[in-house]
Parts: structure tokens; sequence; C-alpha cells
């Protein structure tokens, strides 16, 4: 079963390559990763979806602990959490079809974000299934490339990854 | 005051408590060498990087102390990669340094340039690298803090030359370690305690099972304690000998693979098990799916990454076992086993007739017979340290440790060439300490080279190589399960006398057993490092034994006498 992960990690050199490691190191496999800032100063933000069984996660996250750039890992597979992904698609559009694509567009709530004599952008963000739908109603047009960024993910309501560790956090930051 | 990188380095290292440290000069450690003269820290000389890390982490066993090898930049840093694996899957705290090219040659393939801390990020608890001065005094204190702390383990820390050679205005700074990363959580539960108690006062059949965790955390009385109000039997893993004397009345003997047959077939028996600083090893389980079917479980550990990962438990008591057993004793009350003791007593004194020990004399020379005369001359009090293969196994059946750290051996990574090295590094550190290798031929050679390190240093260590002509344990295999087909096993090896004497030491040559007393005698009392070569019966086996993936009960006994 597919989990996510929210692992805040210290922003420096190589911890990157220490997650990725980890990864291969113990043979799991990851579905999706992505990097970035998080609102502290000095720590990253990691969102990563795994396909395992639940004790095997119990395992990786423990595995994840004992990385000493880990500052903390959430398992938000249960709670009820916001998940999101953004794609861009290059579609063949030629004057006759470009209307019947906008409309696709209007309805999936996605934005065009660049217009060609024969193609078009979209840009769609949203969670993964809403993305795969529209990728098939795509299709037909003929996509001429794609780019997703895989699933960030953030938990509902007013509690954060970081508020246990964020004073310790701020500190070495 | 305006210091160097290399001044900075060593100031940090002597603030760290460390008086010796091992390794080979090279290129881009000059700097740091060219500093040591004013810092009251001896440097071991090896001859290769790979006894450098083996002798920090023999240093570290024996004295408890963060054991530090230092090597330079490409082959010196790969050289260290066995000794820091092998640190690493025994959790012996180490701190390598190694020196790196210059900081704007990185990524450029300079001339003896390695990518260091990937090819050792896998095998050390954290690795750091250090390209600009500043960075330390910070990095020094953390790693040997990480090293030390929690689950111990190596540390590795490369530093780039032109940070070794950079000058700064400097002063130490000793503002308390923040890591955020990383905070071990020494103390246990409440709640969980109260659980583990309920437990324990269920039980019928409890038994202790001690790893090296015990020898870490310095719980061994309270262990002990725990054992004898409770009346539960205590079975040690191999890196776990010597926390509880052998000649304790609860004590049973070595569990596993070639563990004694009723401390096997008591783990299967058992209905409660105390799984103490120990990871249920492959080795120590058999076959993981039959392993003590009958047993609640109940895993102490500092590690939150070994619960459950090989045998699932009941409960767990994730902190320092040395708290958590003081605070464990109080709710516990007295109890009696003496039923579950006869019942494993009984077993013990059917295997004793297989002993070996107690076969009549044939004039043989069998590997058992040196180390339990070892054992016997030395009074139980040597430091032993064992390199890997059948000896390691006898050594650890025969040899009786009454005291806590008198044991060194590559229990995890099971590395070929540890021992000599190792003893060195232990010897360094105990220089009152009687300190025994014992080695096999194969082994011995793949690290003998440190013999002149031995007298280079004046080190005295006295070396018992079980010589069979083989690669004994394997050959084992290929007796048990290839049906004796010796490929690759058979080894013709040097002269061990002529090798000792040409490096200024001793060597001394036994066939019979009557020798063995002697050439005790003859090697206790030389001032020198002693080689002895124990010519031994070629094909000996060690038993029992649990066949990989075997149920933990299905053991190859020992031959019984009657049927031999």
């Amino acid at each position: 079963m597919q989990h996510t992960l929210v692992t805040l990690v210290e922003d420096r050199p190589g911890v990157l390559n220490r997650v990725a490691s980890l990864f291969r190191r113990r043979g799991f496999n990851i579905e999706s990763l992505t990097v970035g800032h998080s609102e502290i100063p000095g720590v990253s933000r990691m969102t990563m979806v795994i396909d395992s069984t639940p004790q095997n996660i119990e395992r990786l996250i423990q595995y994840l602990y004992k990385l000493v750039n880990v500052i903390k890992v959430d398992d938000l597979t249960h709670e009820t959490t916001m998940m999101r992904n953004l794609a861009m698609i290059k579609v063949s559009a030629n004057e006759k079809r470009r209307m019947e694509i906008m409309q696709l567009v209007e309805i999936f709530r996605a934005r065009i974000v660049d217009v060609a004599n024969d193609s078009l952008i979209i840009e769609i963000t949203g969670a993964e299934d809403k993305i795969e739908s529209f990728v098939d109603v795509l299709r037909p047009f003929g996509i001429i490339e794609m780019v997703r960024t895989g699933v960030i993910a953030m938990a509902r309501g007013s509690s954060a990854a970081m508020s246990m560790v964020n004073q310790e956090a701020s500190l070495a930051a | 005051m305006k210091k160097t990188g290399a001044q900075i380095l060593w100031e940090c290292i002597a603030r760290e408590g460390v008086d010796t440290i091992f390794g080979i000069i090279g290129g881009s450690t000059l700097p740091i060498y060219d500093a040591m003269e004013a810092f009251p820290i001896h440097h071991v000389m090896v001859r290769h990087e790979q006894g450098a890390a083996h002798m920090a982490d023999g240093y570290a066993r024996a004295t408890g102390k963060v054991g530090v090898a230092m090597a330079t930049s490409g082959p010196g840093a790969t050289n260290l990669v066995t000794g820091i694996a092998t640190a690493f899957m025994d959790s012996s705290p180490i701190v390598c340094i190694t020196g790196q090219v210059p900081s704007w040659f990185i990524g450029y393939d300079a001339f003896q340039e390695t990518d260091v801390t990937g090819i050792t990020l896998p095998i050390t608890k954290h690795n750091y690298l250090i390209s600009n001065v500043e960075e330390i005094n910070k990095t020094v204190r953390d790693a040997f803090y990480v090293a030390r702390s929690a689950r111990p383990g190596p540390v590795l820390i490369d530093i780039t030359k032109d940070a070794q050679t950079e000058e700064i205005e400097w002063e130490y700074d000793e503002t308390p370690i923040q890591m955020p990363g990383y905070r071990p959580d020494y103390s246990p539960v409440e709640g969980d305690l109260k659980q583990a108690a309920k437990m324990i006062a269920q039980a019928e059949r409890p038994l202790i099972l001690a790893g090296a965790g015990v020898l870490h955390s310095e719980a061994m009385q309270e262990m002990i304690a725990f054992a004898e109000k409770t009346q539960t039997p205590i079975a040690a893993t191999l890196l776990g000998l010597g926390s509880v004397p052998a000649s304790h009345p609860l004590y049973l003997g070595m569990m596993g693979m070639h563990g004694e047959s009723w401390v096997n077939q008591a783990i299967q028996e058992a209905d409660l098990l105390l799984a103490m600083g120990m990871r249920f090893d492959d080795r120590v389980t058999g076959n993981m799916a039959t392993y003590a079917p009958n047993a609640r479980k109940i895993h102490f550990d500092i590690d939150p990454s070994e619960i459950n990962k090989n045998v699932k438990v009941n409960l767990a008591l994730i902190a320092d076992l040395k708290i958590t057993l003081s605070q464990l004793l109080p709710h516990l009350s007295p109890t009696d086993h003496s039923p579950w003791l006869e019942t494993i007593n009984g077993k013990c004194e059917e295997s004793a007739q297989r002993d070996i020990l107690n076969w009549p004399d044939t004039g043989k020379l069998h590997a058992a017979h040196v180390i339990h005369d070892i054992w016997k001359y030395t009074e139980g009090k040597a430091l032993l340290v064992t390199d890997v293969g059948q000896h390691q196994m006898w050594a650890a059946q025969y040899y009786k440790h009454e005291k806590p750290n008198t044991l060194i051996t590559s229990g995890g990574l099971g590395t070929m060439g540890f021992a000599l090295p190792a003893a060195l590094g232990a010897k360094q550190g105990c220089p009152d300490a009687e300190v025994w290798v014992i080695a096999g031929d194969g082994g011995f050679q793949m690290t003998q080279a440190e013999l002149s390190t031995a007298a280079q240093e004046g080190l005295k260590v006295n070396v018992a190589i079980i010589n069979n002509g083989y690669l004994g344990m394997v050959r084992q295999w290929q007796d048990l399960f290839y049906e004796k087909r010796y490929t690759a096993t058979p080894m013709v090896s040097p002269d061990f006398v002529k090798i000792a004497e040409a490096h200024g030491l001793t060597g001394i040559r036994v066939t019979r057993r009557s020798e063995i007393e002697d050439a005790i005698h003859k090697t206790q009392e030389c001032p020198g490092t002693v080689v002895i070569d124990f010519r031994v019966e070629k094909e000996d086996n060690v038993y029992p034994m649990v066949s990989a993936g075997a149920d933990l009960h299905e053991m190859i006994r020992r031959p019984h006498p009657e049927q031999s």
C-alpha cells in the first residue's frame, strides 16, 4: 500500500544523498520524492511516497530517524491530508481543436500557460487521480511532452509537522 | 590566538580525551602530522590503514573510550573501509580522520582524490566533510559525541588540505552540543516498566538473552541483580560473552549457530525471552519462523530501528539498559524457577559427555585443547582477541570469561584479519592486560604485516595461531554441505616461527598437547610479542552447529565418544 511520509531534514549538502542511499541500502522503492524549503530557515521538507507494507514503513521511519540530519518524520497515510501534484503538459493543438482543449482545461480547472501555433502548454495542480484523468482525456489530442513534480502533502487542521521540534531546529539554523 | 586548522584539529581531539591515534601519514595529511608533535598524543604507525581502523576498534572495545584512526586521502582512506564496516556492525565507537585534497580540487579527479564520505556513508553512524577551517571545532565535538552516545558507532571526518593549513583567530568553543536531528533518549517509559514487570511475574520459563548492549551500557550488575532476584537464567550472544561471569550459577553459555545445545533448547522452550542489548541476528535465531515459538518477547534496546526488525516482540523498552533495569528492579518480586532451571541443567549433563575435553586423550592436538589450556594457564584472566572462523567459535566455547570486555571479536561483519591489529589497539589502551590473540592460519596472514607495528612499538601480545592448513570454517561447510569438495580452502602457509623471528620477535611451534603448557609459560615470560604456531588436527569441525536457516533446536550435536 502507498504511504506518504513527510520528513524534515537539515538543509545541508549531501542530505538528499543520505536519504536516497538509505532507501537503496534497505531495499525500498521510492514512488515519488520532492524536496524544498520549509517554513523554518535551514530546514528542508521532503515528501515521499513509498509502496510497502505497514511493518516495513515502520522500519523505514526508524531508519530515517537514525540519520543524524533527519529532524522529524510524519506518516500522513492515515491522516486527512491535502495532497498536491503539479503537472505541465504540452499538447498538440491546431486551430480546429484548440477550443475543445480549452473547454477541458476549464472543466478540470487547469490553466493554459503557453500558446503556440500548433501546441499548448497546460498547467494543472491537484491530487494524483485528478491529474491522471486529465492526462487521459488529453491523450487523444497528442501529448508532446509532460513533466510532473511528484506529490507534496500537508495534514489538514492547525497542527504542523514541525511543531514539536520548532524551537530546537530554529536554534540550529 | 592565531591557529592553523591542523593545530585546531589536534587541540579539539586532545580535549576529547584522546591519548593515542593509529594511522599512516600521506600527502593529504602532511599539515596535520606536522602539527602533531606539540600535543600529548601518541601516534602508532601501522603498516596498512585497515590495521589502523581495527586498532582503533580494539582500543575502543578494551577501554570503552573512542578509538581514533587517521589516513590520507584516496587509497589511505579506502583502506580504512573494512575496519570501519567492522566497527559499524559491532557498534564500536571510533572516529576516523582522513585527509582530503584541497577543496578547489574536489570533483576534478585530482591525484589521490576519492569521495570518502560517499564511500563510507552506509558504514558509518555519520560522517562529515570539512572544507573550511571554521567548521573543525564544532565538527570534531559533534563527531565524538555521535560516536560514543546512544548506540555507539564509527564516525568519519574528511578534512581538506586547505582547511588544515588555513590560519584563523581561534579560542576553543565549548557551547553545549545542539544537533536537531540527534537527541538520544535514555529513559524508559513508566507504563512499559509496569507492563514488563507484569509479563515477568507471569513467566514460568523466562530467559535473558545478553548481548553487546549490556557491555556498552555497563549494565552488568543490574542484569545479574535482575537474574538473581527473579531466578532467570542468562544466555549470551558472541559479543555478549563476559557480560556475566561464566562461573555464575545462572549463566548457561553461548546461544546460536555454534552455541551449546542446552542453551538453544532453552530458548526454544522458554515462555519469556528478555532480549537485552542484542538484535536477533540470523546467527543466533536460526530459522526465524520457528524461533522461540512459545515465548513472549521483551526487547530492551537503545536503538528503535532494532525493534521488530528480525523478530516480532510483545514489548519494547527503548532506552538505556542500565537505567531501565535499575528502574525495573523495584517492580519485581523474588521468584523461584527451580523446575525450569532443573530442566535446563538436565540437558547440560547429557551434553557434557560429548565435550571433546572429556574424551580420552589420544595424543592428538585439537584446537579445543589449545584454547582450553590457554584459559587454564592464563587463569581465565586474559584479554582475548580472536579472528574469524573455527578458532573463533572454539574460543567462544572454551575460554570462560569472568570479566566484562575481555573478549574482543568481529561478530557482525566477520572480518578475517581483525585479531592481530585489534589486539595491538587493545594492548595500547590496556598496557597491564595479558592480551592473547587467537587466530587461524588464514586470517592471521591477512594482517600479519602488523607484527612490524608490534615490534616497532614494543607492544607485547601473545599470538596463538590455530594452524590447520585450511580456511577451516569454509572447509567445514564444504565438508557438511558440498560433499567434501575442498575447493580453494587448502592453504600453504609460511613458517610462522621464522616470520616472528624475522620481525625480531619470538616464535614457538607446538605439535603435541604435552607441549602446550610449556609454550604458554614461555610466551608469558617473554617480554616481547610471541607467535605460537599450533599445528592442530586439520579436519576438526566445530560442533554443535545449527545449519544456516535450520530450526534452532535442530542442531548437529558433537559426536558421542562411544559412537566415534
